[in-house]
């Protein structure tokens, strides 16, 4: 059955409420919204206390959010058809702003990272979406599980703009993307043959990537191993983040009170160190709560990929909301020191501006799925 | 491309996708509770393990500076103490506009403004937290006047600290010396540990060579600090419950000198107006009773800090006032050796008591057409050993110099302490010089400069020519004579006391080797000279002794200005001033059973008898109780 749009605003679908009616006619997911909004109040409560209770930088943060937010509710009213017809030139723009910066890019903290046409930004952002959307759209109008030589094709997709932020340098980044776009096609149906192939092919390939990284990169991965070996440089930062956290305790040590944070001990503590921020002032239970909120927001995620229409809009909510546990994931596990230090910020509550906005906008990208499949063709 | 591709089975495909999440699910949930079990590692088994290292983390040890001790006179009056003072800091992090600040505090005369520029790379070079000292002591005027405008300047304050004070500061600067701020060297040289958290160390005199009595042990506090090491307000009391205990710093040791005020006073008036030095010594133990160079200067001025400009102003004031006469300053001795080689030359037999020489006012080598003139050009006629050191006749000096020889001057010289450091408790002491044959081959280059020549001996029979020394050795030196040969090794400091049990460790009187000569009568002979000098009816300076209530004894002298020093430029009067010969005086009372030794030098003074005797005998009067100062009591 199809609506005109002035009959889908006017009937409610959902909710008894009014709030429940207006989000719905926004084609905003209720569910994935209030869960993304608690973790938005809590990471501001955190980044409060790590800023030094600074009311300009929260504010400063705020305003992002609300700019953020926008742009979800923005891309929630695409319609995921839309979506994909602009997918490939959307890829094609981004690669182009990546060599671009590549050459005159501005350079900051040791990476050539960002483009200024009035205002800056990091197209290697705009890649977290370009490139599972990109996957996707080369997906979609085949048969799954993808065959070894559209794999190649999309090894290729994948490779040229992780390879591109890679050299900025951004090795944090660039995995990320190149993870974004590897999702796509584990969740496409890729054989774990394959799978497990390229696994043993990776040994290698990790000596080969060893040998191409920056010597700054490789101290990280070497103060990971021992972090004691280097306590006032690299090892710094883990150690002072580990004894944050476990200082923390049960219950934490009370918002605003963590003195591994408010002392100056943690650096980053604001940005990628928040989540140790988090674990001394609130304790193993705040740390839990947040990750419960995570895992409902990307369990909310898994579910409107396995409802969604077809193959595009499938893959990309799928890779969309497991890139965004391979965040979580890969932030909590560097900050208790799982993994090196890659600088990858924790979603939604470091500080920062370009990544949430990003974020976010991907969540539109699902909610635009979820809202928009009934009127796609079956 | 659809055409191409084979027909998509949507409900397969729906279902191996979601397969697939489901697997991707489980792999999610594995990796979160991978995360988890590491946070409830960290968390809860290992919490009371990081709990402890946060605690180290911001808990820090600040030193506690010791207070210095205190010096004190042989009466127990203050001569150093330490006073409260406020000094003005600025804290850099606190401040918004440094020049804006820098220039409003000039505004209101608080600081210098030809300082600024100092004042702002200082700022802008430490750790931002850490205060910069813009003035180290304010006046009650200063202080009342930023109180009214401290608001106007935030991250500007006025900290209160002890201040070295010296009351009577220019009497006894060259005996107590002063402490300074500590610079590089010291940072380098003293032990961290104690000086942590010290700014002043004693730099000259008693400050310095008892340093480490007076500055005492440095104590410590717990303070919370954050990660830059800047202390931070306990937020609460229980943390600060939770803090290690306090170690107390162990103040500095008291010092007293066995230098006297008021003889201090006396011989520093005797000596205003004029360049010269008064040492005096109690003969019976070495105490340095008193010790005065003039000019002086304030040592407050160390103390507080000055200007680079109140600096210049004293290092390059042609008197010299840091330049501290009484052990530095090294001065032909003249004839005040005469009583000392009148012993030696009885002692080796090149003179007797009974021989006698005719003084016709020069004296001639043989073969040598060169006078060596008498100070009394119609000379002083027939003259015994007695005479000549009553008289200070040079002649008969210069005729038993061939017999006495240059190593036997320099052997009996040395005996008498000259020559070499008296050992004194204050630093920066010279060694004087006394010639031998020895000493010119080691110190000259040429062949012929490194022979002893006749004419040398014949000059430095009446300590002139190479022979060199201190006020310091002089006093020694007459206390050495007053008590027949007795020495005692100099020192100033009598006691240091415990300031917490009030327990005194004397000094005891270091005795040396006695200046040993066979024949009493020797003694008896050169004494009974030296006493006609002041009191006897030729004696040089019986202008001086005559009349007075006690016996004394002394001998004059007068050196020779050679040169002055080519690079200064004086007016036509002060070149005549300065070119004028140095009064030397040595002296000792009373007579029978001596109690204080004094030796005096005034720069340019002409004579020793007429300008040096009167200095050296105020001294004594009061010291034995007929000073001025008694009489009006």
């Amino acid at each position: 059955m199809r609506l005109s749009e002035t009959q889908r605003f006017l009937a409610p679908k959902s909710g008894p409420t009014n709030f429940g009616r207006i989000i719905a006619n926004l084609n905003i997911d209720g569910p994935l919204l209030g869960g993304l909004l608690l973790i938005c109040v809590f990471g501001l409560f955190v980044l409060y206390s790590a800023v030094g209770e600074s009311n300009r930088l929260l504010m400063n943060q705020i305003a992002r959010l609300g700019i953020a937010l926008v742009a979800m509710v923005v891309v929630a009213q695409l319609p995921p058809g839309f979506l994909r017809r602009w997918t490939p030139w959307g890829y094609v723009a981004g690669l182009i702003l990546l060599v671009l910066v590549l050459f005159f890019g501005e350079v900051g903290q040791g990476a050539r990272r960002w483009l200024d046409f009035g205002v800056r930004f990091q197209p290697s952002e705009a890649m977290k979406l370009a490139v599972p959307m990109m996957t996707a759209w080369y997906l979609h109008d085949r048969q799954m599980p993808p065959k070894i030589g559209q794999l190649l094709i999309i090894a290729i997709l994948i490779a040229v703009p992780t390879v591109l932020i890679a050299k900025q340098p951004d090795l944090g980044t660039s995995l990320l993307i190149a993870a974004s776009g590897v999702i796509v096609i584990v969740l496409a149906g890729m054989s774990f043959r394959l799978i497990l192939g390229l696994g043993v092919l990776a040994i290698p390939g990790a000596l080969v990537l060893w040998n191409f990284m920056q010597d700054y990169q490789k101290q990280r991965v070497l103060t990971l191993l021992d972090p004691d070996s280097d306590p006032l440089g690299a090892g710094y930062n883990i150690i002072q983040s580990k004894i944050a956290i476990g200082s923390g305790g049960l219950f934490g040590k009370g918002w605003t009170n963590g003195s591994q944070a408010q002392l100056e001990f943690l650096p980053e503590r604001h940005t990628d160190f928040i989540f140790a921020v988090l674990g001394e002032e609130f304790g193993l239970f705040g740390v839990l709560g947040l990750l419960a909120l995570y895992m409902f927001v990307i369990g909310r995620g898994l579910y409107i990929a396995t409802q969604a229409h077809d193959t595009y809009s499938r893959l990309l909510a799928g890779s969309i909301s497991l890139t965004f546990l391979v965040y979580v994931f890969v932030n909590t596990a560097m900050v208790t020191g799982l993994v090196p230090v890659v600088g990858v910020p924790l979603p939604l509550v470091s500080f920062g501006g370009t990544s949430m906005v990003t974020l976010l906008a991907g969540f539109g990208i699902l909610m635009s799925i979820h809202s928009h499949r009934k009127l796609l063709p079956h | 491309m659809s055409l191409l591709s084979p027909i998509k089975d949507h409900h397969s495909e729906r279902r191996l996708f979601i397969g697939r999440a489901i697997l991707a699910s489980i792999v999610s949930l594995v990796l979160l509770g991978t995360v988890i079990a590491r946070l409830v590692q960290l968390q809860v088994f290992d919490h009371e393990l990081f709990a402890e290292k946060s605690q180290g983390n911001r808990i820090r040890i600040q030193a506690v500076p010791p207070i210095r001790g205190l010096v004190f006179d042989r009466k127990g009056r203050v001569i150093a103490e330490n006073l409260p003072a406020y000094q003005l800091e600025l804290i850099p992090e606190q401040v918004d506009d440094i020049d804006d600040t820098l220039a409003r505090l000039a505004g209101i005369e608080l600081i210098d403004a030809a300082d600024i520029p100092r004042y702002k790379e200082l700022s802008l070079r430490g750790q931002r937290f850490k205060p910069v000292t813009l003035k180290l002591r304010l006046t009650d005027e200063e202080i009342a006047n930023f109180a009214i405008q401290r608001p106007r300047f935030p991250g500007v304050d006025f900290q209160p600290r002890l201040v070295r004070h010296y009351p009577d500061g220019e009497l006894v600067a060259h005996a107590v010396g002063y402490v300074g701020a500590l610079d590089t060297d010291d940072l380098q040289r003293l032990d961290k540990t104690r000086y942590a958290g010290t700014s002043h160390t004693g730099k000259t005199g008693v400050e310095n060579s008892f340093e480490s009595d007076l500055h005492g042990d440095a104590g410590y506090r717990h303070v919370i600090t954050n990660a830059r090491g800047r202390q931070v307000p306990a937020s609460s009391s229980d943390v600060l419950e939770s803090l290690p205990i306090d170690q107390a710093p162990g103040p500095g040791s008291n010092v007293y000198l066995s230098l006297d005020l008021d003889l201090q006073r006396v011989a520093s008036n005797a000596l205003e107006g004029r360049r010269g030095a008064v040492v005096a010594i109690d003969p019976t133990t070495g105490e340095i009773l008193a010790l005065v160079s003039a000019p002086s200067f304030d040592p407050n001025l160390f103390a507080v800090g000055m200007t680079s400009e109140q600096f210049g102003e004293l290092q390059n004031n042609p008197d010299r006032p840091l330049f501290n006469r009484a052990v530095r300053g090294a001065y032909p001795p003249g004839s005040t050796i005469k009583p000392m080689l009148s012993l030696a030359a009885l002692e080796t037999g090149a003179t007797n008591l009974t021989r006698k020489s005719v003084c016709i006012g020069y004296f001639q080598l043989p073969n040598d057409e060169h006078r060596y003139r008498d100070w009394k050009p119609e000379g002083h006629g027939p003259v015994d050993l007695h005479d000549a050191i009553a008289q200070s006749c040079d002649v008969y000096f210069y005729e038993i110099s061939g017999d006495l020889g240059i190593d036997n001057m320099h052997d009996y010289l040395t005996r008498f302490g000259l020559g070499r450091q008296t050992g004194v408790d204050i630093v920066g002491e010279r060694p004087g010089l006394v010639p031998s044959r020895e000493w010119k081959r080691n110190n000259f280059r040429d062949r012929d400069d490194k022979r002893w020549y006749h004419g040398e001996t014949v000059i430095a029979s009446i300590g002139q020519g190479f022979m060199l020394a201190t006020p310091l050795q002089l006093a020694s030196a007459a206390a050495v004579l007053g008590s027949k040969g007795v020495r005692y090794t100099p020192h100033i400091v009598a006691a240091i006391e415990d300031p917490l049990s009030g327990e005194r460790r004397m000094t005891m009187p270091e005795r040396l080797p006695d200046v040993e000569i066979s024949n009493e009568f020797y003694w008896d002979n050169v004494l009974e000279g030296m006493h006609s000098v002041m009191q006897g009816p030729r004696g040089t300076a019986r202008a001086v002794g005559m009349g007075a209530p006690y016996q004394m004894a002394g001998k004059s002298g007068t050196a020779q200005v050679i040169s002055i020093a080519q690079d200064e430029e004086y007016d036509e009067e002060e070149i005549e001033e300065r070119q004028r010969d140095h009064a030397l005086f040595i002296s000792f009372a009373p007579f029978a059973a001596p109690r204080i030794a004094v030796a005096v030098i005034v720069e340019n003074g002409s004579s020793g008898s007429s300008v040096a005797a009167p200095i050296a005998k105020a001294v004594m009067d009061e010291y034995l109780g007929y000073g001025a100062s008694n009489a009006t009591q």
